[in-house]
């Protein structure tokens, strides 16, 4: 615990060294990467270290994002309390479904989070008055204190959450409750003749990443501004997908690259399109396009993601320990990476 | 009463639909024990495709018979390319690849063909039938829904049953290395496997245009629909898709109707949850001993 | 002829077959006998193409078979009946028998080529329609060794013919195997745990042990070694 706080600690410093250097418009940048890492850490904890596949986690993002923005909305509440209700919100959907995702096995599992991640959308566009129609609700930031800019204030409150998150994660996967997860991902009978009550532990594990997704979507909103359904469409959860596989199936923080990606891409993609003048329409498309192929190809290439092939480089570093290293990422019986606390 | 009627006609013409992608997806599942989640997306392709050709002036049976065509070999391509690498490795990846596909074909046209809306003909009146003084909510093109699919159904079953190609094929998903020891050529047949639901899902894509939204996304919820349908027949027999999307299409129908549109996917899911809960192998399969 | 030459397959860090040499003979039988883990049936999924070796290789009429693929090994003739039996439980037994004509037999052979076969094995006929999953263990057997010899093999690899049979079909089906073996110029090996059976109808023995070739000679000799019979082979 100590250990991960002292990085933690070292990474905020690093951060506001950052935060306060840069452009405003890359302070909102960099809030919504720390926004993505959140939502990625906890998919990556149910996906790689407890090995059920989500396809809705857009969902439980967004109903983090509209459980803040209706209290921000018609109450007066403390702002971390109507965080926290983000969270606990999204705790009680990945309840709902994490329940019968216990006897789901993988292609099943991802069929069902499919349905879910499209049947959440049109509930909210049933009920315009409450949820806002189109134009969706709107979300403000409570006052930066101090002489801080509102834009580095936004981008730190989701710099702080995502540093808690990333410890406390840190330490439920080196606690006992982590190898837990990782028995029951590697041989659910094994574990439970072992006396793990693995319904429970995989509930558990939906629960939790929901929460991150909630807490996720609710700053995400925060950063926007403004919550309506265009913003979870399908596509949301299958990059959460493919940008969790980039950034390393299974690690804290790999899931930065994962963010990153997400956060650019479309950036980029747009520049791209732009350069090879193909278009305004295109480049919407590009992104999505971008995202699926980085699914495809890692899989087929290198499932371990940016994380695994950076601890496969490590360990062929001569004098790193290991010697011989293990095989490559994506080889059959490369283990598949468990969480580290780098 | 006659609401009640209308619903469920509603849901049988519907239910077809789900059924025709669920085939395909029990195809696939057979074969190559995987969920093809871009079915779907590849029924949309070619029927944007089926769109361009109509826009080009080509008639309207000859898209349809051409796309069919495109969605075989749709269908054969992917499982080479894509697929066969994956083989005998974590039964997940492959799943994932085919939600990468997914996207990709989505992103793909919507990049070529753009956001403008646009509709796409039925081969027939979508009015409704009359019978005698009263019209019914199920019209001609529905009548055709029936036909092209319990044909497409029917085709497949001769196949399987009646043919030594279809013996080949049952023999290579059911025991895929015996097979190959008694001198079948498993690989060729699980890319038509493919391939044959690659035709399914093209004809689902082309039923469903004329009454949808028409957008690169309009097949998502046929998709998840045609998996419930496949879930609750099992996976494992076309008949069990036929009877698993009929149900699908007729619960959703009652559930839009009385309930509210809109609500129409969570009432799949519950379905869903229901059927995997109940009976996670589905209502036709046999029941595998668990190895422990 | 079956000649194995200098045979090594590991799978990952286990070594299970060591430089495995031999011969078997067309129109004779030849047993490949040993403890569990000896290696037999690694050998027979080596030979019919299962399993791809580290070094080493297998001719068979002057063909080299490892690294073709498993269906076109079968098509040279090669018919491997594996551990466990692999009958298709969800096709009947006509269309299991009807599956292994499909490749070398013409449509107007089949039938006449399953009624054959079907004379040979007259318990089978009663089920002929019936899925093969409703088949008992001497039955299935039946069926898949029918199913072996429809296409007229020239090279038959028997694992364990015998596993869970009662002693009299065991002998039954022993007694078959050597009627259809000699006097034509199919090869069989055969691997068994019960080496007593199996050296009854074979001329030819070889015994492993831990991957490797103990002794290689005739039946006979392989029979009266009371050393070796007690040392690898259990009584």
């Amino acid at each position: 615990m100590l250990r991960h706080l002292l990085i933690a600690s070292f990474g905020a410093g690093i951060m506001y060294l950052v935060t306060s250097n840069i452009s405003l418009f890359d302070n909102y940048q960099v809030g919504q990467i720390a926004s993505f890492v959140v939502v990625l850490a906890g998919l990556s904890v149910l996906t790689g270290v407890n090995g059920q596949i989500s396809l809705g986690h857009g969902a439980f993002m967004a109903v983090g994002a509209y459980t803040t923005a209706l209290l921000m909305n018609h109450t007066q509440w403390n702002f971390v309390l109507e965080l926290a209700s983000a969270v606990g919100v999204a705790g009680v959907a990945g309840l709902l479904i994490g329940i019968p995702a216990t006897r789901l096995k993988g292609p099943y599992l991802a069929g069902m989070t499919l349905l879910f991640a499209l049947a959440l959308p049109p509930i909210a566009d049933k009920w315009p008055n409450t949820f806002g129609g189109d134009q969706g609700l709107t979300m403000t930031t409570p006052n930066a204190p101090g002489s801080l800019s509102p834009q580095e204030w936004l981008a730190w409150i989701q710099i702080g959450g995502a540093l808690i998150v990333l410890v406390l994660l840190a330490n439920l996967l080196r606690s006992r409750y982590g190898r837990t997860l990782r028995a029951v991902r590697d041989d659910e009978i094994a574990a439970s003749l072992a006396g793990i009550n693995v319904a429970r532990t995989k509930v558990l594990a939906f629960v939790i990443s929901a929460g991150c997704a909630g807490l996720a979507g609710a700053f995400l909103g925060l950063s926007t501004g403004v919550v309506n359904t265009g913003a979870f469409p399908l596509t949301l959860s299958i990059q959460l997908l493919a940008a969790m596989v980039l950034g390393g199936t299974g690690s804290l923080i790999g899931m930065v690259w994962g963010a990153i990606l997400l956060v650019y891409l479309p950036q980029w993609s747009t520049s791209l399109s732009g350069h090879f003048n193909l278009g305004s329409g295109v480049s919407a498309y590009l992104a999505t396009i971008i995202f699926g192929a980085v699914l495809i190809v890692a899989m087929i290439a290198a499932p371990h993601g940016v994380q695994g092939g950076l601890r496969w480089a490590w360990r062929r570093l001569p004098g790193s320990g290991s010697g011989v290293g293990g095989p490559a990422p994506g080889a059959p019986g490369a283990p598949i990476p468990v969480l580290t606390d780098e | 009463m006659s609401l009640f009627l209308n619903y469920t006609l509603n849901g049988i013409a519907n239910g077809m639909i789900y059924s025709a992608l669920a085939l395909a997806l029990v195809l696939i599942f057979r074969a190559t024990k995987i969920i093809n989640f871009a079915q779907g997306a590849a029924g949309m392709m070619t029927t944007f495709i089926a769109s361009s050709l109509l826009a080009h002036g080509v008639s309207y049976w000859w898209a349809f018979v051409l796309v069919l065509a495109i969605g075989f070999a749709f269908g054969a391509m992917t499982e080479r390319i894509f697929i066969r690498p994956l083989q005998g490795k974590s039964e997940l990846n492959p799943v994932i690849v085919t939600i990468g596909l997914l996207v990709v074909l989505e992103g793909v046209a919507g990049a070529i063909y753009g956001n403008a809306s646009r509709g796409f003909p039925a081969a027939y009146s979508q009015s409704g039938l009359t019978f005698g003084h009263s019209r019914i909510a199920f019209s001609h093109f529905d009548v055709f829904i029936l036909v092209a699919v319990l044909v497409l159904m029917i085709a497949i079953l001769i196949l399987f049953r009646a043919t030594t190609l279809g013996l080949r094929m049952r023999a290579s998903a059911f025991a895929g290395e015996i097979s190959r020891l008694l001198g079948v050529r498993v690989g060729i047949l699980l890319t038509l496997g493919w391939g044959l639901a690659g035709i399914a899902g093209s004809l689902a894509g082309l039923l469903v245009a004329p009454t949808s939204s028409f957008g690169p996304y309009y097949m998502d919820l046929v998709l998840v629909y045609a998996f419930t349908g496949a879930v609750i027949g099992g996976l494992e027999s076309p008949v069990g898709a036929l009877i698993g999307g009929l149900v699908t299409g007729l619960c959703i129908s009652y559930v839009g109707g009385y309930l509210g549109s809109g609500l129409e996917p969570l009432g799949a899911l519950v379905l869903l949850m229901v059927a995997l809960m109940a009976r996670p192998e589905g209502l036709f399969s046999r029941p595998a001993a668990r190895r422990v | 002829m079956l000649e194995i030459l200098d045979l090594s397959v590991s799978y990952g860090a286990v070594r299970a077959l060591r430089s495995v040499s031999f011969e078997a003979r067309p129109g004779s039988i030849t047993a490949v006998l040993g403890a569990n883990g000896a290696g037999k049936t690694t050998l027979l999924r080596t030979i019919s193409g299962l399993v791809r070796p580290r070094t080493g290789s297998v001719h068979f009429k002057g063909e080299e078979l490892l690294g073709r693929k498993v269906e076109t090994i079968a098509r040279q003739g090669v018919a491997h009946v594996p551990e466990g039996r692999g009958i298709i439980e969800e096709l009947t037994v006509e269309e299991n028998l009807r599956l292994a004509t499909l490749w070398c037999l013409k449509r107007r052979e089949r039938q006449s080529a399953i009624e054959e076969i079907l004379e040979l094995f007259p318990r089978l006929k009663g089920f002929r329609h019936r899925h093969a999953s409703t088949l008992s263990g001497g039955e299935r057997q039946m069926l898949v060794l029918g199913r072996a010899l429809i296409s007229r093999p020239r090279l038959l690899l028997l694992d364990e013919p015998s596993l869970g049979l009662a002693p009299l079909v065991t002998a039954q089906l022993m007694g078959l195997l050597r009627a259809h073996a000699t006097g034509t110029d199919m090869t069989v090996v055969l691997v068994e745990q019960n080496a007593r059976s199996a050296l009854s109808v074979s001329q030819h023995a070889v015994v492993l042990n831990l991957g490797e070739v103990v002794v290689s000679s005739s039946a006979a000799e392989v029979a009266a070694d009371e050393d070796l019979r007690h040392h690898y082979l259990g009584f």
